[in-house]
């Protein structure tokens, strides 16, 4: 039997874009938050996926999002976690419902645990991983 | 079964029926491999039906099933398998290997029917590479992520628990569930699992006890989370008319049910989603439709208990009380035995007994039915079965004879 802890992943779980997605990456990178809108009915979706799900349009177009939304719902992760995230603990995770209506997982930082609650006004901040990636993150909005 | 008026019955309506249950010892750690655990296991449930292994002509593979057809079939002596299946989305998966059975059934495409889940989970079990190869999935995450998975796990949302834990506060959020509700149903499981010898966990559990265990992830505390476990349970399905013949009382499969939507790994679509347009409350409304039952009519249920807060919600899913009453409906003992509101995982649930992906407490429906559980609800006639209620799901309803 192989030894438990020489499975466990030890570097940094990177996404990896694909044809699907590659134009979220890309705006990232740029310091941008683009979703898919379609074109005929005007709705934003998240995740990345070739139909409208309200009107099943194939037209759209990656619109910039206004990157304010609202905590949804969150957590704090006080571990067990990956190694990658091992330093960080505790810290938090939470859902940011977009004013455009998309729902999209990120962090909230600089913020204490005891802050956070459903409703806060977010604003999203571009935290690079490395050449290619960009993570959104989010910040308390003024 | 007075109730039942449709002119019209459902081809699955009690065709089938679990004629067979087996299953090892649940423990931290077995030291047994999952191919040993899971014919250990189907060795039990045809001894308990009566039945030979050369007599299974169907089998439904659970989703991380490691133990594939052509294993199984090479320990059983090589049966004639003339149909098999699996169902996807893990926990979702864990009574929809039933309905896939019985459906089999129904349509002639086999007589008798095998599912079986064998688990090397415990902590020292992580023997291979594999995420699906014992251990915690989670801990094996690819370095590169090109699926769903991209759009959390690098913000650090990496296992199942944590995305279970933003829904269950969404849930607190919007209707203000509290930890008193989700000590009330790890006290009343842990209740089951003290009088059940084969359970995990038998150590008496108080509020306090409750309280003061290790948050992992609010608002998940780790007496809110299933446990971790060795073991495999195994269960033959066969024709009713079959089942008529064999060594033990059948616990017919009176109605199934299976419903996509939703997966919690694809939490911005979960949350997106109203709860009611998901796949546990769609799963409900068929099976009730289906049944011409109601939540009044069940003895015992059994709902996929990965964590409190989600039986929780699962009662509310499948319609035993109205949205959002989820937490007063545990809440004072409502879960607890023989004087709650609902007899619940009566063997102590995958919180207590073992966490075999729900197939223990499908083994316990079928104890229920016969009458032979160690929370034994008197005359048990219908016994509701949910797979997990936040992936593409499925439930069923057992009756008695």
């Amino acid at each position: 039997m192989a030894d438990r802890t020489a499975t466990i992943t030890r570097a940094f779980p990177r996404p990896q874009p694909t044809r699907d997605n590659a134009a979220f990456w890309e705006a990232a990178r740029r310091g941008e938050l683009r979703f898919q809108c379609c074109t005929p009915c005007g709705v934003f979706r998240h995740y990345p996926r070739p139909t409208c799900p309200a009107c099943l349009s194939r037209e759209f177009t990656w619109e910039l999002s206004s990157g304010r939304g609202a905590v949804y719902t969150w957590t704090i992760v006080r571990g067990p976690t990956l190694p990658a995230f091992q330093d960080r603990l505790p810290y938090n995770v939470v859902d940011v419902l977009l004013d455009e209506g998309v729902h999209f997982v990120s962090q909230v930082l600089d913020v204490e645990p005891e802050e956070l609650r459903a409703g806060l006004r977010v604003r999203a901040v571009f935290v690079p991983l490395d050449d290619e990636i960009t993570l959104v993150k989010f910040r308390l909005d003024d | 079964m007075t109730r039942i008026r449709s002119a019209h019955l459902p081809p699955l309506r009690d065709a089938a029926a679990i004629v067979g249950i087996g299953q090892t010892p649940f423990s931290k750690s077995l030291g047994l491999s999952e191919y040993e655990m899971a014919v250990d296991a189907i060795w039990a449930a045809c001894e308990d039906a009566g039945l030979s292994p050369r007599e299974i002509d169907g089998l439904v593979r659970y989703d991380m099933e490691q133990i594939d057809e052509e294993q199984v079939l090479a320990a059983l002596g090589n049966p004639l398998l003339r149909w098999f299946c699996g169902t996807p989305f893990g926990g979702g998966g864990a009574a929809s290997v039933v309905v896939l059975a019985a459906a089999a059934i129904a349509a002639g495409m086999a007589e008798t029917v095998l599912v079986y889940r064998s688990r090397a989970r415990g902590k020292n079990s992580g023997y291979g590479k594999d995420p699906k190869q014992g251990g915690r999935y989670w801990e094996k995450m690819p370095e590169s992520l090109p699926g769903l998975n991209q759009w959390h796990v690098p913000q650090g949302l990496v296992s199942a628990f944590q995305e279970m834990a933003m829904i269950s506060m969404r849930h607190r959020i919007e209707y203000g569930t509290t930890d008193d509700q989700y000590a009330d149903v790890a006290i009343a499981f842990r209740g089951h699992a003290m009088r059940n010898p084969a359970a995990v966990m038998r150590t008496p559990m108080t509020r306090a006890d409750h309280h003061a265990s290790r948050m992992i992830s609010d608002p998940l505390r780790l007496f809110d989370c299933n446990i971790e476990t060795d073991g495999a349970v195994a269960m033959v399905v066969t024709s009713t008319a079959r089942a008529r013949d064999l060594r033990q009382p059948p616990a017919i499969v009176h109605a199934g049910a299976m419903a996509a939507g939703s997966h919690h790994i694809r939490l911005s679509n979960l949350l997106g989603r109203s709860r009611d347009d998901d796949s546990a409350a769609r799963v409900a409304r068929q099976l009730w439709e289906s049944s011409d039952l109601s939540p009044a009519d069940v003895d015992a249920a059994f709902f996929y208990d990965f964590f409190t807060s989600m039986v929780i919600i699962a009662l509310e899913d499948y319609g035993f009380c109205r949205r959002g009453e989820g937490g007063p409906f545990v809440q004072d003992g409502g879960l607890a035995w023989p004087d709650g509101r609902l007899v619940c995982n009566s063997n102590g649930g995958q919180l207590s007994e073992a966490f075999i992906h729900g197939f223990n407490n499908t083994t316990e429906a079928v104890r229920q039915i016969r009458g032979t559980s160690t929370a034994q609800v008197e005359g048990c006639e219908i016994a509701l079965v949910a797979g997990a209620n936040t992936d593409p799901t499925g439930a069923f309803l057992l009756r008695r004879a």
